[in-house]
C-alpha cells in the first residue's frame, strides 16, 4: 500500500495475545523506534518495559503532596491554639504537639491521595475527550480482549512502508494506518 | 443463573475465577449486568422496600430536626445512646472494604480481585451512614460546620484540636475522600470497557465521559499502576488509624469500661470482624441473583469466612482482657463496671453478645459452614448483629453507671431511635443496589489480569 496524502498518526498493529505484543514491542525499540505505545484492556509490566516508559513522576507528587499536607495540617493547628483561638484546656500548654499529631497525619494522607489521584491523571494528559488511536478500526477490543501496539508519524524513523514491514515482521492479526 | 456450587475433592481448594474464562467472557458478564435494558424484577423490589425505608429515615431525621434530640431516648447520663452506637457500627463495616482493596493488594492476594470494587462502595456507603449519626447527634447540623471543622468565620471560632471528636472529623473525612478517590481511579478503566461495549449513543456517551478518554496506553497504566498501589499503601495505615481514632473518643475519657489503652487494636479487630460479616452479607445474594459463582468462588466465601474466624478470635480474646483488667486493677468502679455487666439490668445484651460473637461463631471452624453460603449468611447477620450489641455494651453501659450513684441511669430508644437506624439500612441497600445497576460491581480490568492467557509467555 502507499502512503496516503493526509497525514496520518501512525501505524497500529492488533495482536491476539500479550505475549505477542510484548515480542512486537520489544522487536520495536530494538530496531530504533522511541516514540510509540501499547493499548492494552490490563495493566501489562512488560509492555511498559518494552517501550522503555516504566519509570514516571507519580511518587514525587504524591511525596510533595504528603508533605504539603502534613505542614499544612500541623500548621492550621499550631495557628489555631495557639495564636487565633488559644483555650486552657485542662492546664495543657496551647501548643501541645502530641495531640496534633492525628489531625497532622490524616491530613497528609488527604494530601497524598488527593495527589495521587489527581497528579496521575494530569501527567497521562486525562481527561482527554479525543485522541486520533479510537479511529483506529477495531480498537474498541482495547478495552476488552485484544492488544495493539502503535508506531507513531513523530518517531524520526518512521516511514509508512519500512514501518508496516517490521510490524507485519512479528505476525499480528491486521496493520491498519490511524488517521488523524 | 449459573450451576450451582461444586465443592472440589478434600484437600483441594476451589479456584478463584470459574474454568473456561476468557478475555471476553469476563467483559460481558460483568459489563452485562450494566448494559442490558432489563432491569430484573428483584432489583426493583429490593429498591421499591429500600427507597421505602429511606423515606422513613428523612421523615424520621425531618422531625429530628424540627423537634431537637429530645426524640430520641438519650438523656443524662446516657448522652451517646443509638446515635453513636450506630455511627461506630457502620464506620467499622466499613474497614473491610479498605481491608480488601488495599491491605490484600499490597500482600498480593490475587482472589480479592473479584469482591474488591464492591467492598469498596460498600465502604463508602456505610461511611456515609455512620457520618450521618454523629451529624444529626448534634441536633443542628447547620451549625455543626463551624463546630466541626476549621472554618474561618466572623466569630474567630475554632474547633478544640486537643480533643478526640476532632481527630474523628479529620479521619473520618479524610477516610472517606481516600476511599472514594481509590474506588473512583479502579472505575476508570472499566468506564472505558462499557464505553466501547456500549450499544446506544447515549450510555456510550455517558460513560465515555466517565472514562475520561482513557484508552489502555502502556505510559498510562504505568503510572495508574503507581498511583494505586501508592493509594493501597496510604489507605493501609489510614484505615487502621479511623477506627484507631474512633476508640479514642472512648478510651481518651475516665469512664470506667472506656479508660483502656487497648481500645485501639480491640476496635479494628471488630471493625474487620462486622465488615467482612458485611462483605459475605453483600456477596452471597449477589452472586446467586446475578448468577456470578464463576467469579465470586467458594474460595472467596471460604477466605473472608477464615478472616472472620481470626479476627473474631482477637475480638473473644479483647472481650476476656476487658474484664481481666477490670479485676486486675482491683479498682473499685473497674470491678463495679465488670459486676454491671455480668449481673446488671443490660446483661441480657451482654450475653447476647458473647453468645453473637465469641460462641455461635465457632461454627466456622468446620469446612462444611464455611463452603455452605446460606450458612455463612446466618453466621454473618449473627456476627453483625453481635458487633451492634458490642457497641451498644460499650456506649450504654459504660454511661449508664460511673462514680456516682446518683448520677445513675437507664437507657431505652424511642420509635424515632429506631426508625433512623432501620432508615440507614435502607439508605444503605438503596445506595448499594443503585450501584450495582450503574456501575461494574467486579472489577472487569483486575479479573483479565486473573484469566489464564493474560501472563506474558517469555
Amino acid at each position: 500500500m502507499t502512503a496516503t496524502a493526509a497525514p496520518i498518526y501512525g501505524l497500529m498493529a492488533e495482536f491476539e495475545t500479550p505475549t505477542e505484543l510484548v515480542h512486537a514491542a520489544k522487536g520495536a525499540y530494538d530496531a530504533g523506534y522511541r516514540k510509540m505505545d501499547t493499548y492494552t484492556p490490563y495493566p501489562i509490566e512488560e509492555a511498559a518495559e518494552a517501550i522503555g516508559a516504566h519509570h514516571n513522576r507519580v511518587s514525587l507528587i504524591v511525596l510533595i503532596g504528603a508533605m504539603l499536607g502534613m505542614i499544612g495540617g500541623y500548621s492550621l493547628q499550631f495557628w489555631v491554639s495557639t495564636m487565633a483561638y488559644p483555650l486552657n484546656v485542662g492546664g495543657k500548654p496551647f501548643h501541645s504537639w502530641p495531640s496534633f499529631i492525628p489531625v497532622t497525619f490524616e491530613c497528609a494522607i488527604l494530601g497524598a491521595s488527593l495527589s495521587a489521584v489527581f497528579g496521575m491523571l494530569a501527567l497521562n494528559g486525562l481527561p482527554q475527550p479525543y485522541h486520533p488511536v479510537f479511529n483506529s478500526p477495531n480498537f474498541v477490543r482495547a478495552s476488552r480482549d485484544r492488544f495493539f501496539l502503535c508506531i507513531e508519524a513523530q518517531d524520526p524513523r518512521f516511514n509508512v512502508v519500512d514501518t508496516r514491514k517490521l510490524l507485519e515482521s512479528f505476525k499480528p492479526e491486521v496493520v491498519t494506518e490511524v488517521p488523524y | 443463573m449459573a450451576a450451582p456450587d461444586i465443592l472440589p475433592p478434600k484437600g483441594v481448594r476451589p479456584p478463584i475465577i470459574g474454568p473456561g474464562q476468557t478475555f471476553g467472557t469476563v467483559t460481558d458478564r460483568i459489563a452485562g449486568i450494566v448494559l442490558t435494558k432489563h432491569t430484573p424484577i428483584f432489583w426493583v423490589l429490593i429498591v421499591f422496600v429500600a427507597a421505602g425505608l429511606f423515606g422513613m429515615l428523612q421523615t424520621a431525621v425531618g422531625y429530628l430536626l424540627v423537634k431537637g434530640t429530645g426524640i430520641w431516648g438519650i438523656t443524662i447520663p446516657i448522652g451517646w445512646g443509638f446515635a453513636i452506637v450506630n455511627f461506630v457500627w457502620w464506620i467499622g463495616i466499613g474497614h473491610a472494604g479498605t481491608l480488601i482493596s488495599a491491605i490484600l493488594l499490597l500482600f498480593k492476594q490475587t482472589w480479592r480481585t473479584s469482591i474488591n470494587r464492591f467492598a469498596e462502595a460498600m465502604t463508602i456507603f456505610a461511611v456515609m451512614q455512620a457520618g450521618l449519626f454523629p451529624l444529626i447527634h448534634t441536633g443542628r447540623p447547620w451549625l455543626a460546620a463551624y463546630w466541626l471543622f476549621p472554618i474561618p468565620l466572623t466569630m474567630g471560632v475554632w474547633p478544640q484540636f486537643r480533643s478526640p471528636l476532632i481527630w474523628d472529623v479529620f479521619a473520618v473525612s479524610t477516610y472517606f475522600t481516600a476511599s472514594f478517590l481509590f474506588w473512583g481511579i479502579g472505575l476508570i478503566p472499566d468506564f472505558a470497557s462499557l464505553r466501547d461495549s456500549a450499544k446506544t449513543l447515549v450510555v456510550r456517551r455517558i460513560y465515555g465521559m466517565l472514562a475520561m478518554g482513557w484508552r489502555g496506553s502502556a505510559k498510562h497504566w504505568n503510572r495508574y499502576e503507581t498511583a494505586y498501589m501508592l493509594l493501597a499503601g496510604l489507605c493501609t495505615p489510614l484505615v487502621l488509624s479511623v477506627h484507631s481514632v474512633v476508640s479514642l473518643d472512648f478510651a481518651s475519657s475516665i469512664i470506667p469500661g472506656w479508660h483502656t489503652t487497648f481500645f485501639p487494636p480491640y476496635f479494628v479487630a471488630g471493625a474487620i470482624y462486622s465488615g467482612f460479616a458485611m462483605v459475605l452479607m453483600l456477596a452471597i445474594p449477589f452472586r446467586y441473583l446475578y448468577g456470578m459463582q464463576d467469579f465470586i468462588t467458594l474460595r472467596h466465601l471460604q477466605n473472608a469466612a477464615k478472616v472472620m474466624l481470626a479476627t473474631g478470635m482477637i475480638v473473644a480474646y479483647s472481650y476476656a482482657m476487658e474484664m481481666f483488667f477490670g479485676w486486675y486493677s482491683q479498682d473499685k468502679y473497674e470491678l463495679a463496671m465488670v459486676d454491671n455487666r455480668l449481673h446488671g439490668p443490660y446483661s441480657f445484651y451482654y450475653f447476647m453478645l458473647i453468645l453473637c460473637n465469641i460462641l455461635l461463631p465457632q461454627s466456622l471452624w468446620f469446612n462444611k459452614v464455611r463452603s455452605t453460603p446460606w450458612m455463612l449468611f446466618v453466621v454473618s447477620i449473627i456476627v453483625n448483629t453481635g458487633m451492634w450489641l458490642e457497641r451498644f455494651v460499650i456506649v450504654v453501659m459504660s454511661l449508664q453507671r460511673d462514680f456516682i450513684p446518683s448520677s445513675w441511669g437507664m437507657y431505652w430508644f424511642t420509635k424515632w431511635d429506631m426508625m433512623i437506624f432501620v432508615g440507614t439500612w435502607g439508605f444503605f441497600t438503596l445506595l448499594f443496589f443503585i450501584f450495582i445497576r450503574l456501575m461494574p460491581a467486579i472489577s472487569i480490568f483486575e479479573m483479565r489480569t486473573l484469566v489464564p492467557q493474560a501472563k506474558v509467555k517469555e
